[in-house]
C-alpha cells in the first residue's frame, strides 16, 4: 500500500482569501467610494448599512496582457461537427458590428465589459462609510456589531450538553416507555426472589412446591431477560433543556429627521445631511429593536413626507424653522406617546431663518421638544467660506445664536457646524460616549 | 510496499463487496475506495505516481484556490481578490459550478477535493486527479524537464513569505506596482526553448544574501561605463558597439521577465526577486498550458477505466455508477461548431477520445489504422502505448502523431481559414482522404502555445544612449496585437525598465514593419 493521507482542511481559518480581498478593495477604493456615494444617495436610510451589490468601472482594475488583434491576419481553426461543407466552400462572415462573429475571439479574458460587479459586505461598507466620518475606533466597533442576544429556554432537545440534562423529563419518558413495553418492575422481581428463597429454604417441599419453584425459576429468568431488553433508561428517553439565542428585548425608538429644504439647500448639503441622519440611525439600530423614522421637511411651512420626497424633491418658499418643530410635536402627540417611545431628533439646516422666528424656535425647543427627547442633534451645514467666517461658535445668525442658548442649559442637546463628513461625528460625541460607557 | 499474502487474500475476499453504498462520504469510505482505485491504477494500468495527499476543502477554500491561479499557496495580490469576488458572485447566483477538484503538480501530489462532492464523485475525482493527473505530472517529459515537483511547495511558500516581507518593508503599494507590471508580461515571462537556469534551495539562500547587497551596488557593470559621446564616431563603430552590446546582454531574449530581472537599470534587489518569483510561477504553469488535452485526457481515461473496472468487480453499485457516468459525460460534452454552447474544442473530450482511439487501434485495428499507425495497430499492448504517449508528447506533437482519420471522421473535424480581409471564411480541409493531414496539422498548431502566443523578443537596449528598450514582435500570418493592450502593457514594462520602451511588429515573412508602439509617443499624446 502506498503512503497516502487524507487531510481535512475545512476547519482551517477561513480568512485565506481575506488578504486578497482587502488588497482588492484598497486598490479599487476610489471607484468603490464613488459607487458607494451614489448608493448612499439612492438608498433608504435604514438600508444604508446593509451589504451592497456594487458595480464599478472595470477600467481602473483592468489587468492588461498582450492580446492578439481579432481583426487582422489569417487564422486557421479546426472545428468539430461539420455537416455539409466540402473543401473550398466559402461561408459568409456574420455582419460586422453585429456583435460576436461566429465564434470569434471577442474579449479573450472574458471581462471586456465596462463594469465589474461584486458584492460589498456590511462590514466593508461600514468601514468605507466610517472612513470619511473619522469616527473613533471604539465607536466604530460598537456601531459595527449587530444586535446583542440573550439566551432563552426553548423547549427540549434529544441532544445537548450533559449540564442541560432535564432529569424530570428524562425519567418521565423512561417510565412511560417501561410501562408501555411492560418492563418487569423491581418490586415484582424482588417479591419473586423472596418467594424462591422461601421455597428453596423449605426442608420438605411437596411436589406442588417443587413444581411451583420450577415455574418461578422460569418466570424469573424470563423477567430478568425482559429487564435486560427493555433498559431502565434508554437513549430515547433522554431530554436536554434547549436554549435559543433571542435578540435582547429592547424598547422602541422613533427618530425624527428634520430638514430645511428651501432653495439654499443644494445637493451637497443634502448629502451631508443624509450622512448625519444615517449615523444616528446606525446608532439607534444598535440599541433598539424597532425604529420608526419620521421625515419632516420645511420651508416656511412644515410637512411630514416620505423618505423619497424628503431627500429628493425641492420646494420653493421662505424658511420658518419653528414650523418643523411644531409639526414634530404634533406627530409626537398623535402617534408616539412618550411613555412607550424613546424619541430622538436630528435637524439639519443651512442656518437661515425668517427673522423673528428664531426666538420662537428656542422657546419651543427648550420648553416642549427637548423635554420629551432622549437626544436632539442639530447640524448647520455651511460651505467652506462661511465656515471660516463663523469659525467662532459664538458668532452666527439668529438661529444659531438662539440654539446656543438652549445648548448651554441642556445636556441632551448638541449642535455643530459642518462642512464635510468628518465634521459630523463630534455632534454625536457625547451621545455615543455616554452610551458606550453604559454598554 | 506490500504486506503481500495478507493484501492478496483481502483483495480476493472483498472484490464483490461494495466499497460504499451511501451518497455521503466518510474518511473511512474514502480510504477504502482509495485503496481499491490504487490497485487498479497501479496493478492493472501500470501507472507510476507520486505519493498522494488528498485534502478535503470547503467551497470558499475552493473558490479561493480557483482565483489564485489554482494554487492555494499563492502569494497575495489584489487581482486574486478581484477574481474571487467575481467567481463567488457567479457561483452564488448559480451561473457557474465549481471544479470538483484541484490538483497540484508536486511530490507528494496534493489534490484538493470539494467537501460537497458525493461519495461516488469523490471516487471519480480520486481516480481522476490522484492517479490520472498524478501519473501525468510524474512521467511527462515536459513536467520532468521544466518543473521541480520536490521543491515546488517550498518555493511557493518562500515566494509567499518573501512578498509578505516585502510588503512590510516597502509598503503594499510599492510591491503592488511591481507585481502588476510583472503580471502584465507573465505570458512573455517563460523560456519556451531553453531551460530556465533554476535555482536550488541553496542557491536561493545565496541569492537572498545577494539581494541585500544589490541595494548597495549598481546591478549591471555596463552602467559603470561613462557615456562617451564623441559624435564623430563612424556608423560602423556604432554597429560594432551594438553587436557587442547585444552579446553582453545576451540578446535577443524571449523572456522579458528574465531580461528585466537581470538588466533593468532601476530595480532594487527585492524588486528583481519579485520578478523572479512571477517568472518562476509562469514557468511552472507553462507545461500545463502545453498539455491540456493530454493531461485531462490521461486523467479522464484513467477515471473512466478505473471506475468501470470497480463496477465490473461489483465494488461500485449501479446507482453510484450512474452518477459517475453522468458527471463523466458532462465533462466530455463537445457541442458542434454551430451550436450556441460551442466554446472551442473541449480538451477533455479530445484527449479522452484520442486515448480511447489508441486503445482501439491497438486491439481492433482496421486496414486504415494499419496503414497510418503500422507500429501501433494490433500491438495489443494498449497500456504500454498510452503510457508511452503520456510520457513523451505534448498536445501539439501528440495530435500530430496520434490523431487518426477514424476520429477525425467521428468528430467531423474541418479546418476553417479566416482571412481578416475577406468577407468569407474558406473551408480549407475536411475529414476526407485529401484533408486528413491538413486538418491534423492545423489542429496541432491550434494547440501549440508557441504558435498561438505572440513571439516577442528584446532586441536592443542602448545603455549609453537614451537607454530605450527595443522590443520586436515577429508577426506571423499578419496577426498583430490589439492596440490598447500594447499601450497598456508597455506602460508596465516602462515601470520596470525605468526608461522608454518601444515595440515594433515586424512581418515574419518579409521583414516589413507593421506597427510601432512606444511609451515616448504615449507620453506625447498625453501631454
Amino acid at each position: 500500500m502506498a503512503m497516502h493521507h487524507f487531510i481535512d482542511r475545512r476547519q482551517n481559518p477561513g480568512d485565506r482569501s481575506l488578504g486578497n480581498r482587502q488588497r482588492f478593495i484598497r486598490r479599487a477604493k476610489a471607484q468603490i467610494k464613488d459607487a458607494l456615494n451614489n448608493s448612499i444617495r439612492d438608498r433608504k436610510l435604514g438600508d444604508v448599512a446593509n451589504g451592497e451589490d456594487l458595480s464599478i468601472p472595470a477600467k481602473g482594475i483592468a489587468e492588461p496582457r498582450l492580446r492578439s488583434s481579432g481583426d487582422q491576419g489569417r487564422r486557421g481553426r479546426v472545428l468539430p461537427g461539420n455537416k455539409e461543407f466540402v473543401t473550398g466552400d466559402q461561408i459568409k462572415k456574420p455582419q460586422q458590428g453585429g456583435g460576436e462573429g461566429g465564434g470569434k475571439e471577442g474579449s479573450e479574458d472574458g471581462e471586456g465589459e465596462d463594469a465589474f460587479n461584486f458584492t460589498l459586505s456590511r462590514e466593508e461598507f461600514l468601514e468605507l462609510f466610517f472612513e470619511d466620518l473619522e469616527l473613533p475606533d471604539l465607536i466604530k466597533t460598537d456601531l459595527r456589531a449587530t444586535s446583542s442576544v440573550t439566551y432563552q429556554r426553548a423547549g427540549f432537545a434529544r441532544e445537548g450538553n450533559p449540564a442541560n440534562l432535564d432529569v424530570m423529563r428524562t425519567m418521565r419518558n423512561s417510565l412511560g416507555r417501561r410501562i408501555a413495553l411492560n418492563r418487569p418492575d423491581l418490586d415484582a422481581v424482588a417479591a419473586m426472589q423472596d418467594e424462591i428463597t422461601a421455597l428453596e429454604d423449605m426442608t420438605e417441599p411437596t411436589a406442588k412446591d417443587r413444581k411451583r419453584l420450577d415455574a418461578l425459576y422460569e418466570e424469573l429468568e424470563n423477567l430478568e431477560r425482559r429487564q435486560k431488553i427493555v433498559a431502565y433508561i434508554d437513549p430515547v428517553d433522554v431530554r436536554y433543556r434547549q436554549r435559543k439565542p433571542v435578540p435582547k428585548p429592547n424598547t422602541q425608538a422613533v427618530m425624527f429627521c428634520l430638514m430645511d429644504v428651501s432653495g439654499s439647500m443644494g445637493e451637497r448639503e443634502k448629502d451631508l445631511a443624509k450622512r448625519f441622519f444615517v449615523l444616528l440611525h446606525l446608532f439607534l439600530k444598535r440599541r433598539y429593536e424597532r425604529i420608526d423614522l419620521v421625515f419632516i421637511r420645511h420651508t416656511h411651512e412644515a410637512q411630514e413626507v416620505d423618505e423619497e420626497t424628503f431627500f429628493y424633491s425641492r420646494q420653493s418658499g421662505g424658511t420658518v424653522v419653528s414650523t418643523a418643530l411644531s409639526k414634530m410635536m404634533e406627530v409626537v402627540a398623535d402617534r408616539y406617546p412618550t411613555d412607550a417611545w424613546n424619541i430622538y431628533a436630528a435637524q439639519a439646516s443651512d442656518g437661515e431663518n425668517f427673522s423673528g422666528d428664531s426666538k420662537t424656535c428656542s422657546q419651543l425647543l427648550a420648553e416642549e421638544v427637548i423635554p420629551v427627547c432622549q437626544y436632539y442633534a442639530y447640524v448647520e451645514i455651511l460651505d467652506e467660506r462661511e465656515f471660516e467666517l463663523f469659525g467662532n461658535p459664538e458668532a452666527g445668525a439668529a438661529l444659531w445664536r438662539s440654539y446656543r442658548e438652549v445648548a448651554e442649559s441642556r445636556e441632551n442637546f448638541a449642535m455643530k457646524r459642518v462642512t464635510k463628513p468628518a465634521d459630523i461625528y463630534p455632534v454625536f460625541r457625547e451621545l455615543f460616549l455616554k452610551q458606550g460607557e453604559k454598554a | 510496499m506490500k504486506a503481500a499474502p495478507k493484501t492478496e487474500t483481502q483483495a480476493d475476499s472483498d472484490t464483490s463487496e461494495l466499497l460504499f453504498d451511501d451518497a455521503d462520504w466518510s474518511f473511512k469510505s474514502l480510504s477504502r475506495t482509495y485503496d481499491a482505485i490504487e490497485r487498479v491504477a497501479l496493478d492493472d494500468l501500470g501507472l507510476n505516481v507520486y505519493p498522494n495527499q488528498v485534502e478535503i476543502i470547503s467551497t470558499e477554500q475552493m473558490l479561493d484556490a480557483y482565483s489564485s491561479f489554482g494554487m492555494p499557496l499563492m502569494y497575495r495580490h489584489w487581482s486574486f481578490g478581484k477574481h474571487f469576488a467575481r467567481d463567488e458572485k457567479s457561483y452564488r447566483q448559480g451561473h457557474s459550478g465549481l471544479a470538483y477538484e484541484i490538483v497540484i503538480n508536486a511530490n507528494p501530489c496534493i489534490s484538493y477535493n470539494l467537501e460537497d462532492n458525493s461519495m461516488p464523485l469523490q471516487a471519480l475525482v480520486m481516480a481522476h486527479a490522484a492517479f490520472g493527473h498524478n501519473h501525468f505530472f510524474k512521467n511527462n517529459y515536459l513536467f520532468r524537464q521544466w518543473t521541480d515537483a520536490d521543491g515546488v511547495l517550498d518555493y511557493f511558500q518562500y515566494a509567499k513569505k518573501f512578498i509578505a516581507g516585502a510588503e512590510e518593508r516597502h509598503g503594499l503599494e510599492e510591491v503592488e506596482k511591481v507585481l502588476d507590471a510583472a503580471h502584465a508580461i507573465m505570458d512573455q515571462g517563460v523560456f519556451r526553448y531553453r531551460r530556465a537556469p533554476e535555482l536550488t534551495t541553496e542557491q536561493r539562500q545565496a541569492r537572498k544574501r545577494e539581494i541585500e547587497e544589490y541595494r548597495e551596488r549598481t546591478f549591471n557593470d555596463l552602467w559603470r561605463t561613462l557615456p562617451d559621446k564623441e559624435g564623430a564616431e563612424e556608423a560602423t563603430e556604432a554597429e560594432k558597439e551594438k553587436l557587442a552590446r547585444r552579446k553582453q546582454l545576451h540578446l535577443p531574449e524571449e523572456n522579458l521577465l528574465f531580461f528585466l530581472e537581470h538588466n533593468s537599470p532601476i530595480l532594487d534587489g527585492w524588486q528583481r526577486e519579485i520578478l523572479a518569483i512571477v517568472r518562476n510561477v509562469a514557468q511552472y504553469f507553462y507545461p500545463q498550458r502545453q498539455t491540456k488535452v493530454m493531461n485531462e485526457g490521461c486523467a479522464t481515461f484513467t477515471h473512466h477505466y478505473v471506475m468501470n473496472a470497480l463496477y465490473d468487480r461489483g465494488q461500485i453499485g449501479e446507482g453510484a455508477m450512474l452518477e459517475i457516468l453522468h458527471s463523466h459525460s458532462n465533462v466530455l460534452f463537445q457541442p458542434d461548431f454551430d451550436d450556441q454552447r460551442f466554446n472551442g474544442i473541449n480538451p477533455y473530450a479530445l484527449g479522452f477520445a484520442m486515448m480511447c482511439d489508441i486503445r482501439r487501434i491497438c486491439t481492433e485495428p482496421t486496414d486504415e489504422d494499419r496503414e497510418w499507425f503500422p507500429d501501433l495497430a494490433g500491438s495489443e499492448d494498449w497500456r504500454g502505448a498510452l503510457r508511452h504517449a503520456w510520457t513523451n508528447y505534448r498536445d501539439e506533437s501528440f495530435i500530430r502523431q496520434y490523431l487518426s482519420p477514424y476520429l477525425m471522421r467521428k468528430m467531423k473535424l474541418f479546418d476553417l481559414t479566416d482571412n481578416a480581409e475577406d468577407s468569407h471564411y474558406v473551408v480549407g480541409a475536411i475529414h476526407d482522404e485529401q484533408g486528413y493531414r491538413k486538418v491534423r496539422d492545423a489542429l496541432a498548431n491550434n494547440h501549440d502555445p508557441a504558435h498561438t502566443d505572440a513571439d516577442i523578443q528584446v532586441v536592443d537596449a542602448d545603455l549609453r544612449g537614451d537607454r530605450q528598450l527595443i522590443l520586436e514582435h515577429s508577426v506571423r500570418n499578419g496577426i498583430g496585437l490589439a492596440e490598447d493592450s500594447r499601450t497598456e502593457v508597455l506602460k508596465h514594462i516602462r515601470e520596470l525598465w525605468g526608461y522608454e520602451v518601444t515595440l515594433s511588429g515586424i512581418d515574419h515573412d518579409n521583414g516589413k514593419q507593421l506597427y510601432r508602439t512606444s511609451t515616448i509617443e504615449a507620453e506625447d499624446g498625453g501631454a
